[in-house]
């Protein structure tokens, strides 16, 4: 058990010494200031310039999209369903909902390339056939289902006597949701938001495929850009030489992605120790 | 001074009438038809051992069995001075709990601040103006006993009080919105004996202001703070007087054996 323990722990280590050590050998050929402040990112073309600021900008428009959409949805079906819901139909909608997170991601990008963003497209006849708006919120669809099971699961778990009291002072099922159950759940709703962050940050398949994979660097969701992850697909499905540039900013490019998700779900911790409730 | 259940109804003023009360959950009977008085600016006090059904008794008035499916209600309890049969279906159970509020067995503080805790039920009231809420929740306070401990720190957050404290702050939110008719749920069972006191010396006091109606497993504690007894045995109320009668001199053998601890 210890060794199993142990062995996770190792992984984890030692991948995050790979993504260093072979973001050593990058940043030895391009130097930190550029990596971090160049707003061209052209690591194959014939000068390459080496700013990671557009991929950043599109993994966080992306994402953006995406909480803008799973958030407000999410929690409305949380509150629903862990307040509202008769016992009956949060036994049918539960399944549903954790069956929706299991559906490939490959399949939501083609969904976002050919339903969704040709549906915006009727209203936005500007939009581009690659943008970030549409696997933005397809992205969003995909992590609804994390926050709305994990949110529910922390609104339920408020003990009854909370509720009691909440409706012994003549409030409605409303007033008690909002005012009384949610902020009692808030470090778990919090925990759930995180979560879906880091799988928003973190998401490859969608953006991959739908939002074009040209780096761009803009804070515009209806223009093609390319994340850190769609980015990472795309050059490590191409041939490239084991030691080249090329080949080592993809590591360097990973480094950025898991200190962007590390340093959310250091918030996210913080922000639960700050709310953090006592029943 | 003895008093019966008949003597009490044509002696005293009234705040409610118990009449041939039934309760199910589901399929099980929990009351078996109760006529009970309840006195106006008294202490009415309900005692018996365990799953007697005094809880389920006092959760008739605020209609917390609403909460849950398949609970039902036969019978009247009467509210004066309109008369509402608050267990009707015809009856909001919002409505009678924006006029009967109740204090529970384990203190329940909302996650937010003392003041925000006590201001809660008339928020929910709509009540907005903030001198209006800042004078209720201080004159609730101050009801309740907690006023002096707690002015300095009112944006605290209510889980920081201690238990008794909790529970003192729970009956401030209780008293905050003007209720007619409070209900109290064991309210010492989780303190320990100087926050039981100091409760009880509230709950004392507080029948100047409120009708009271308080279930407890502890007959010192009956005896102590109420003017009025009702002793329950599995889902049938035993016996009711006024309190020093049925201690000291109870007129049937179970309550006897109830109250000289030969069970129970």
């Amino acid at each position: 058990m210890f060794l199993a323990a142990f062995s996770a722990v190792a992984i984890t280590l030692a991948i995050v010494f790979i993504l260093f050590y072979e973001s050593l050998a990058f940043f030895e050929h391009v130097s930190i200031f550029e990596f971090l402040t160049s707003t061209q990112w052209s690591p194959l073309f014939e000068n390459p310039q080496y700013g990671i600021l557009p991929l950043v900008a599109g993994t966080l428009v992306t994402s953006a999209v995406a909480l803008l959409v799973a958030v407000p949805i999410g929690s409305i079906i949380a509150i629903y369903l862990s307040e509202f819901a008769p016992h009956k139909v949060r036994e049918v909608v539960k399944p549903f909902l954790e069956l929706l997170a299991s559906v490939p991601t490959v399949v939501f990008g083609y969904f976002a390339l050919m339903v969704v963003t040709p549906m915006l497209q009727t209203f936005m006849p500007e939009l581009p056939g690659f943008n970030m708006l549409g696997p933005g919120i397809v992205i969003g669809i995909m992590i609804i289902p994390y926050i709305a099971s994990l949110s529910e699961d922390a609104m339920r778990a408020v003990p009854m006597a909370m509720r009691e009291g909440s409706y012994a002072m003549g409030a409605t099922r409303f007033q008690t949701a909002v005012r009384v159950i949610s902020p009692a759940a808030i470090s778990g709703i919090i925990a759930a938001y995180i979560l879906a962050m880091s799988r928003a940050i973190g998401e490859t398949m969608v953006v991959a495929i739908a939002a074009g994979q040209q780096p761009n660097f803009t804070f515009n969701p209806t223009e093609a850009a390319a994340t850190i992850t769609a980015y990472i697909v795309q050059v490590a499905m191409g041939d490239l030489p084991h030691g080249s540039i090329g080949y080592q900013s993809i590591f360097a490019a990973g480094l950025v992605l898991f200190l962007m998700t590390l340093a959310f779900n250091i918030l996210g911790h913080m922000a639960r120790q700050r709310f953090r409730e006592v029943y | 001074m003895e008093l019966s259940e008949a003597q009490v109804k044509a002696a005293v003023p009234l705040k409610a009438e118990v009449n041939d009360l039934n309760f199910y959950y589901g399929k099980v009977q929990a009351l078996k038809s109760i006529n009970m008085p309840i006195a106006e600016k008294q202490v009415t006090a309900l005692i018996g051992p365990s799953g007697c059904g005094k809880s389920t008794f006092l959760r008739c008035f605020n209609r917390m069995h609403d909460l849950y499916p398949n609970n039902r209600y036969e019978g009247e309890i009467v509210l004066h001075p309109d008369n509402t049969n608050i267990i009707s279906r015809k009856v909001d159970p919002m409505e009678v709990r924006m006029r009967i509020s109740m204090v529970f067995q384990k203190p329940n503080p909302f996650p937010k601040s003392i003041y925000e805790n006590v201001a809660y039920g008339l928020r929910v009231r709509g009540m907005r103006n903030k001198r209006d809420l800042d004078a209720k929740v201080e004159e609730a306070l101050r009801g309740a006993a907690l006023w002096n401990e707690v002015k300095d720190r009112l944006k605290d957050m209510a889980f920081n009080l201690s238990g008794g404290q909790q529970q003192r702050l729970c009956i401030a939110r209780a008293l905050a919105i003007d209720p007619e008719l409070v209900l109290f749920d064991e309210p010492t069972s989780a303190l320990d004996p100087i926050a039981t006191a100091s409760i009880e010396e509230l709950v004392t006091e507080l029948k100047e202001k409120v009708t009271i109606l308080i279930v407890t497993h502890n007959m010192q504690q009956a005896a102590r703070v109420s003017v009025y007894t009702a002793y329950m045995y599995i889902g049938n109320l035993i016996e009711f007087g006024d309190t020093t009668s049925v201690f000291t001199n109870p007129k049937r053998k179970e309550t006897e054996d109830y109250i000289t601890g030969r069970f129970g």
